[in-house]
C-alpha cells in the first residue's frame, strides 16, 4: 500500500525531480563543509602553542579558509531551502488544484457519502501535512544521515579511540529520551482525555449559557466545572513535568559524553596521540552529535504520518469520476418541458431498494407536487431529474431525449432549482443573484428580488445589493437566505423548475405571497414541487404521493381526497385537531 | 495580561524558585568550558593525569548538580503554570456565569468557548515556557559574555559586538516574518473556505454549471497562497545561513585575537578553546530566546483576550425584592408601554407593548419571522431589560426581584430544545433538584413525553448524548417541556417549543397543561394559528408592534394581519 503511495508521490514530483536532485547535492555539500569547519578551527588552535610559538601565517590561511567555507556552506543552505520551499509550495498547489478539479467531477454519490469536513481536511490539512512531512522530512532525514556518517568518518580519521567513546556513549541519550517519551505517553493520554471532558463540558454549558441561566443552574455548573478542572490540573501537572524532563536528561547525557571526551582526549594528548586543536574539534562534535539522532527519530514518525495523509489525498484523486458526457451528446435546445420517466429504478445502496419501476409522464407546463413521509424518496427523485445520480434501470427523458445522451450542462441549465438547504456563496448579494444569468441588468435583478419579496430586506442591509455575505450566508436568517435562493432562480427563469421545500423557513404569510409569485412564474413551465405543508400544493396538476420509494397515489387534490386514501389522511390530520377542539 | 498575573499569587514560591534553579543549572553549564580550559592548560600542559581525573570528576559533578537543579526548576514551573491556568479557568468560568444575555450576545458563545479552551492552553504553556526559559537563555548568552570578560577583556569585546548583531538579524527576520505568516494563514483560510463552499454547494454549483468558473477561482486563491508562501520562505530561510556565517566570522576573529594574545603570553591555549566553546553556545540560545519571545507574545495576546472578557461585567443589576403575598385584584403580569432595543441594533425590536394578564390565563403570541415574539417573552425572566416602560409581575417591576427568585417564578422553554449529556433523570432535575421519579413521570405525562421515556432502555436512566443527538427533534422538545414543568413556576413560557410536534400531540399537550393543578399562566409563542387560537388572549405582532390583541374570534373580525396569517394556514372553507 505505502509502496503504491510512494509511486504516486513520485509521479507528482515529475516536474520537480531535477530541482530535488540539485537540492540534495547542495544539502550534501553544506553538511560536509559545516562538519569540516571545526577541523580547520582545531588546526588553527593547534598553531597557538604558546608564547612566541604562534604561526600567524598558517593561522591566517586556516581562518580565511574557515570563513570562506562558512560562506559557501551558508550559500548552499540557503539555496537548498529556497529550492525546497519552491518545490514544496508548488507541489502543494498542484495537488490541491488536481484535488479540487477532481471534486468538480466526482459523482455526487461520493460527496454525499463523505462529510464535507473530511473532504476539506484532505484538500487542506492533509496536503499540507503530506508536503511538509514528506519533503521537509526527506531533507531532514537525508541531512541527518549524512551528518552522522560524515561526523563518524571525521572522528575516526582524527582519533578512533576517542571516536569510540562518542559512539558508545551517545546512544544513551536516545534511550533516555525514548524511555521518557514512553512513560509520559500514558500521562499525556490521561491529560488529553480529561481536557476533552473539560472542553465538552465548556462547549455544553457556555454554548447553551442561556439555558443554564434560564434554569439558574450556574452554581451547579461551576461545581461540576471545578471538579473536572481539579482533575485536569492533577494530570496536567504530571504530563507537563514528566515531558519536560527530556531536555535536562539528554543534556545530562551530553555532559557525560563531553566529560568523557575531555578525559580520554586529555589522556591521549599527554601521550601525544592527539593535539589540543583536535580535542576541541572533538568536543564540538560531541556537542552536536545527538542532534541528528533526535531529528531522525522525529522525522520517522513524521514520515509515517505524512504517508497516511498522502494516502487520504490520493484516495480522493483516484476515485472514479462521473461518467463523462458522451462525445456525441446532444445539446438540449428549445425545451418546452416535457419530461417522462419510464420504468425507472434506483437505489443508493445496492440491495436496499428504493425507487422501483417508476412511471411518470409530464406534459409541458404541468405542475407536479410530490408529498409523502420523510425518507420516502422525494428528494431522490430530484437527484435523478437533475442527473446528480444516474438511474439504475429505465430512462428519464426530456423532450423525448434520454438525459444520459445530452450534455449535463444543457440539461441542468434548463432547470431552475431551489432547495431546502439554502446555499449562498461568499460574495455580494448581487453576485449571488446573477449566478444563473451573469449578464442580467440591475433592473432585471431588482425585479426578480421584488418578485421573491427579497427586495425589502436587501434594501435595508448596509450596502444594499452590494452587501457582502459571508460563508454560507452568515448574518442572514434562514428565511432571508431562502428568499435569495428564490430570487436567484426567478432571475434566470429556465423552462423547468424544481422546488424542494423551497419555502420551509418562511412564515406562512410571506409564503403565500411568494406562492403567488411562483404561480406567475410557473405559468407555462413544468415544475416539480416537494413540500410538507399541504396547503401549498393543492393547486398542482398532479400530486404524487410517495411512500417507500413508490408512488402509492397519483392524481389532483380533489381526486385524491375522494379516494380517502393516504393523501386524504395526511391532509386531514393537519386540520382535524383544530376542528375537534372547536367542536 | 498583567492583571491576570494576580492568579499566580498562590504560586509565588514556585515562580521564584523555578527561574532560580534554572539559573543554577546555567551557572554549572557555563563553568564547563572553564574547567575544560584548565584541563587542557594544566592537565595536558603539565602531563598531570591526576589533575585530569580530578577535572573529569568535577565535570561529572557539575552535570549531576545541573540535572538536579534543572529537574527542580521544571517541576516548579509546571506546578505554577498548571495552577495558574486552573485558577484562571475557574474565575473565568464563574465570570461567564455571571454575565447577562446582552453580554453573551455581545461576546458570542463560540468566542467564549475559545477563551476558555485554546486561549487558556496557550497561556498555560506560555507561563510554563517563560518560567523555564526566560532566565536561561539570557543567562547563557550574557553569562558566556561575562565569563569571556573574566578570561580576557579584549577577546570579550568580540562577544560584545557579535551578540547584538546576531540579535538584530534573528529578531529582524522574525519581525519581518510574523505579520506575513498571518497573511499566509488568511490566504490559507480563503482556500479552505472555497473548498468547503464547493462541497456544501455542490448541487447548486452543478445546477448552475459553474464548475469551470469555480476551478478558476480556486486557482487564483491557491496561486496567491503559494506566492506569499514562497516570498516568506525565501526570507525566513535566510536566518540559519546568515547567523551561521556571522558566528564563524566571529570565531575567526576570536582565534586570530587569541593567537596574538597567546603569542605575547597574555592568554593560554586552553583559554582560547574555552572562548571558542562559549561562542558556539551563544547562537543556539539566541534562537531559543527569539522563539520564546515569539511564544510569549502569542500568550500575551491570548491573555489579553481573556482579560477583555473579565472587563465586561453584567449590565444587569439584581433586585432584592422578596414579597410573596398575592395581590388579588391586580393583573399578575403587566407590560406597561414597553419598548426594547437590543444593544447595537439600529431599530427597536419591540415598540410600545402594552397589555396585562390575569392568573390562570393563556396568552398566545403570533406573528411572522422576526416580528419580536421571542423578544417579548424574554423580557419576563429578564433575559433582557426593557429600554422603555416597565414589565411587572404581581405588581412589582421585574428589575426589583432577585434573578433567582424571578426565574423560579418564570419558566421558559426555549425555541432550541437543548438537553445535556447525562441521564434523562439528571436532565429533568435541572427543573427541580429534588424531584422524585413520581414527580418526573407526572411532568413527562403532561408534556406527552412519557412514551418517549418508556421506549428507552433504562427509562429515566437512559443516557442522553451531548446535544441530545440520540433523540429526535420532537422528543427533545417534549423533554424540555417536561423539564420546565418540574420547576412549578407561576408563569410558563413556551417559545415556539412545540414546532416539531404534530398537530394532535401539540393539542394534547396544551390540554394537559390547562388541566394541571395550580396551572400557571401560559404564554404560547407560535407561528401556527392552531396552537394559539384557543388562548384567552392573543397578541399579534408585526415588526415589533402590536397589530392586535383579543380572542381568536375578535381578531378574525378586526385584525387584518391575523386574518392573513390565519388564512395562509387554513383556506377559507366555503
Amino acid at each position: 500500500m505505502s509502496e503504491s503511495t510512494l509511486k504516486t508521490v513520485w509521479k507528482y514530483m515529475k516536474n520537480y525531480r531535477v530541482l530535488l536532485v540539485i537540492s540534495i547535492i547542495f544539502a550534501a555539500v553544506s553538511v560536509v563543509l559545516s562538519l569540516y569547519i571545526p577541523i580547520l578551527v582545531g588546526d588553527a588552535i593547534d598553531e597557538i602553542v604558546g608564547v612566541g610559538a604562534v604561526d600567524f601565517q598558517k593561522i591566517g590561511e586556516l581562518l580565511v579558509a574557515t570563513v570562506v567555507l562558512a560562506l559557501i556552506t551558508a550559500m548552499c543552505q540557503w539555496i537548498m531551502s529556497t529550492i525546497h520551499n519552491k518545490v514544496t509550495f508548488q507541489m502543494v498547489q498542484d495537488i490541491r488544484m488536481a484535488a479540487f478539479e477532481k471534486i468538480q467531477i466526482l459523482p455526487l454519490k461520493y460527496v454525499d457519502g463523505h462529510s464535507s469536513g473530511d473532504l476539506v481536511s484532505r484538500v487542506i490539512a492533509d496536503v499540507d501535512q503530506f508536503a511538509d512531512g514528506l519533503l521537509m522530512g526527506f531533507t531532514q532525514f537525508f541531512t541527518g544521515v549524512m551528518t552522522i556518517i560524515v561526523t563518524l568518518v571525521f572522528m575516526f580519521s582524527i582519533h578512533w579511540k576517542i571516536a569510540l567513546v562518542v559512539v558508545v556513549l551517545t546512544p544513551i541519550s536516545l534511550l533516555v529520551a525514548r524511555f521518557i517519551a514512553k512513560k509520559t505517553y500514558h500521562m499525556f493520554s490521561l491529560q488529553s482525555e480529561t481536557r476533552g471532558d473539560q472542553t465538552a463540558f465548556i462547549d455544553e454549558m457556555i454554548g447553551n449559557e442561556k439555558v443554564v441561566k434560564a434554569y439558574t443552574h450556574e452554581e451547579e455548573a461551576i461545581k461540576t466545572f471545578d471538579e473536572i478542572n481539579e482533575r485536569l490540573a492533577k494530570y496536567s501537572l504530571r504530563a507537563t513535568f514528566f515531558s519536560s524532563l527530556t531536555n535536562p536528561c539528554t543534556r545530562f547525557v551530553n555532559s557525560l559524553v563531553y566529560a568523557g571526551v575531555g578525559l580520554s582526549g586529555a589522556w591521549f594528548a599527554i601521550s601525544g596521540g592527539i593535539t589540543v586543536g583536535a580535542l576541541s574539534c572533538f568536543l564540538s562534535y560531541a556537542n552536536q552529535y545527538t542532534k541528528p539522532f533526535n531529528e531522525i527519530s522525529g522525522v520517522i514518525t513524521e514520515l509515517q504520518n505524512s504517508l497516511a495523509c498522502a494516502r487520504r489525498v490520493f484516495e480522493l484523486m483516484e476515485e472514479d469520476p462521473e461518467i463523462p458526457d458522451a462525445k456525441d451528446a446532444d445539446v438540449l435546445v428549445s425545451v418546452e418541458g416535457e419530461v417522462s420517466l419510464e420504468n425507472v429504478s434506483f437505489s443508493y445502496v445496492p440491495g436496499i431498494k428504493l425507487i422501483q419501476n417508476f412511471h411518470l409522464s409530464v406534459k409541458p407546463g404541468q405542475r407536479i407536487a410530490i408529498v409523502g413521509p420523510t425518507g420516502c424518496g422525494k428528494t431522490t427523485l430530484i437527484n435523478l431529474l437533475m442527473r446528480f445520480y444516474d438511474v439504475n434501470e429505465g430512462t428519464i427523458k426530456v423532450q423525448g431525449k434520454d438525459i444520459r445522451k445530452v450534455t449535463r450542462e444543457s440539461l441542468r441549465k434548463n432547470y431552475g432549482m431551489v432547495l431546502q438547504e439554502t446555499w449562498l456563496k461568499t460574495g455580494t448579494i448581487r453576485e449571488n443573484l446573477i449566478m444563473g444569468k451573469p449578464d442580467a441588468t440591475d433592473e432585471e435583478m431588482i425585479a426578480a428580488a421584488k418578485a421573491a419579496f427579497a427586495h425589502g430586506f436587501i434594501k435595508r442591509l448596509p450596502n444594499g445589493y452590494d452587501t457582502h455575505i459571508g460563508e454560507g450566508g452568515e448574518g442572514l436568517s434562514q428565511g432571508q437566505k431562502q428568499l435569495l435562493c428564490i430570487a436567484r432562480v426567478m432571475l434566470c427563469l429556465p423552462p423547468m423548475l424544481i422546488l424542494d421545500e423551497a419555502t420551509s423557513s418562511i412564515d406562512t404569510r410571506t409564503e403565500l405571497k411568494i406562492q403567488e409569485a411562483f404561480g406567475r412564474m410557473m405559468k407555462g413551465r413544468t415544475s416539480f414541487i416537494v413540500a410538507h405543508r399541504l396547503s401549498t400544493i393543492r393547486e398542482a396538476d398532479v400530486i404524487l404521493v410517495m411512500k417507500n420509494g413508490n408512488i402509492i397515489e397519483q392524481g389532483n387534490h380533489d381526486e385524491l381526497m375522494k379516494q380517502q386514501g393516504f393523501y386524504a389522511n395526511l391532509y386531514n390530520s393537519q386540520f382535524d385537531v383544530s376542528k375537534n377542539q372547536t367542536a | 495580561m498583567v492583571k491576570l498575573l494576580a492568579y499566580l499569587k498562590n504560586y509565588r514560591k514556585e515562580c521564584i524558585f523555578a527561574p532560580l534553579f534554572k539559573l543554577l543549572e546555567v551557572v554549572f553549564e557555563l563553568m564547563v568550558p572553564l574547567v575544560m580550559a584548565k584541563l587542557i592548560d594544566i592537565g595536558i600542559g603539565n602531563q598531570d593525569k591526576n589533575y585530569i581525573l580530578k577535572m573529569f570528576v568535577i565535570l561529572i559533578v557539575f552535570a549531576i548538580v545541573g540535572l538536579i537543579s534543572s529537574v527542580t526548576a521544571q517541576y516548579f514551573a509546571a506546578k505554577a503554570a498548571v495552577g495558574f491556568a486552573k485558577e484562571l479557568k475557574h474565575s473565568l468560568f464563574c465570570h461567564i456565569q455571571s454575565l447577562s444575555f446582552t453580554e453573551i450576545d455581545q461576546l458570542g458563545t463560540s468566542s467564549l468557548i475559545t477563551r476558555m479552551t485554546s486561549d487558556m492552553n496557550q497561556v498555560q504553556s506560555g507561563v510554563n515556557m517563560t518560567l523555564r526559559l526566560v532566565l536561561r537563555s539570557p543567562f547563557v548568552v550574557f553569562g558566556a559574555m561575562i565569563l569571556a570578560f573574566t578570561i580576557d577583556v579584549k577577546a570579550a569585546l568580540i562577544f560584545v559586538v557579535t551578540i547584538p548583531l546576531l540579535a538584530i538579524v534573528i529578531f529582524g527576520i522574525m519581525l519581518w516574518c510574523i505579520p506575513r505568516y498571518k497573511t499566509v494563514q488568511e490566504k490559507l483560510d480563503k482556500v479552505l473556505e472555497t473548498t468547503r463552499e464547493n462541497l456544501t454547494g455542490i448541487r447548486v454549483i452543478r445546477a448552475f454549471c459553474k464548475e469551470k468558473e469555480e476551478i478558476g477561482h480556486f486557482h487564483e486563491r491557491t496561486e496567491e497562497l503559494t506566492n506569499i508562501q514562497k516570498k516568506v520562505g525565501r526570507i525566513s530561510a535566510l536566518m540559519n545561513p546568515v547567523t551561521y556565517c556571522m558566528i564563524n566570522i566571529a570565531i575567526g576573529v576570536l582565534i586570530w585575537q587569541g593567537a596574538i594574545r597567546v603569542n605575547v603570553g597574555l592568554l593560554t591555549q586552553g583559554a582560547v578553546v574555552a572562548l571558542y566553546n562559549y561562542m558556539s553556545q551563544i547562537l543556539i540560545e539566541l534562537i531559543k530566546l527569539a522563539n520564546l519571545i515569539l511564544n510569549m507574545t502569542k500568550s500575551v495576546a491570548c491573555g489579553n483576550r481573556i482579560q477583555s472578557v473579565f472587563e465586561i461585567c453584567s449590565s444587569m443589576e439584581e433586585g432584592v425584592y422578596k414579597e410573596e403575598s398575592q395581590k388579588e385584584n391586580l393583573p399578575f403580569v403587566e407590560f406597561d408601554h414597553v419598548s426594547l432595543r437590543y444593544n447595537g441594533a439600529g431599530d427597536e425590536a419591540l415598540k410600545d407593548i402594552h397589555f396585562s394578564v390575569k392568573k390562570g390565563e393563556t396568552v398566545g403570541i403570533i406573528g411572522g419571522t422576526g416580528s419580536g415574539k421571542s423578544s417579548l417573552v424574554h423580557l419576563l425572566p429578564r433575559f433582557y431589560d426593557a429600554t422603555e416602560g416597565e414589565v411587572r409581575i404581581n405588581g412589582v417591576d421585574v428589575r426589583k426581584y432577585s434573578l433567582k427568585e424571578l426565574r423560579q417564578k418564570v419558566t421558559v422553554v426555549l425555541q432550541k430544545a437543548v438537553l445535556f449529556q447525562g441521564t434523562i433523570r439528571e436532565n429533568m432535575q435541572w427543573g427541580n433538584k429534588n424531584a422524585t421519579d413520581e414527580e418526573i413521570y407526572n411532568a413527562l405525562t403532561i408534556a406527552q413525553a412519557k412514551d418517549v421515556v418508556d421506549g428507552k432502555r433504562g427509562k429515566l436512566d437512559y443516557v442522553i448524548e451531548q446535544g441530545g443527538k440520540n433523540l429526535s427533534g420532537g422528543q427533545r422538545q417534549r423533554l424540555t417541556i417536561a423539564r420546565a414543568l418540574l420547576c412549578h413556576g407561576e408563569i410558563l413560557i413556551l417559545d415556539d417549543s412545540a414546532s416539531a410536534l404534530d398537530y394532535q400531540t401539540d393539542a394534547n399537550l396544551r390540554k394537559a397543561i390547562r388541566n394541571m393543578k395550580n396551572s400557571p399562566i401560559v404564554f404560547i409563542v407560535s407561528q401556527r394559528t392552531s396552537s394559539i387560537q384557543h388562548a384567552d388572549k392573543i397578541i399579534v405582532l408585526e415588526d415589533g408592534k402590536m397589530a392586535g390583541v383579543g380572542t381568536h374570534e375578535e381578531l378574525l373580525e378586526s385584525c387584518e394581519v391575523y386574518q392573513e396569517i390565519y388564512y395562509s394556514q387554513f383556506k377559507k372553507e366555503a
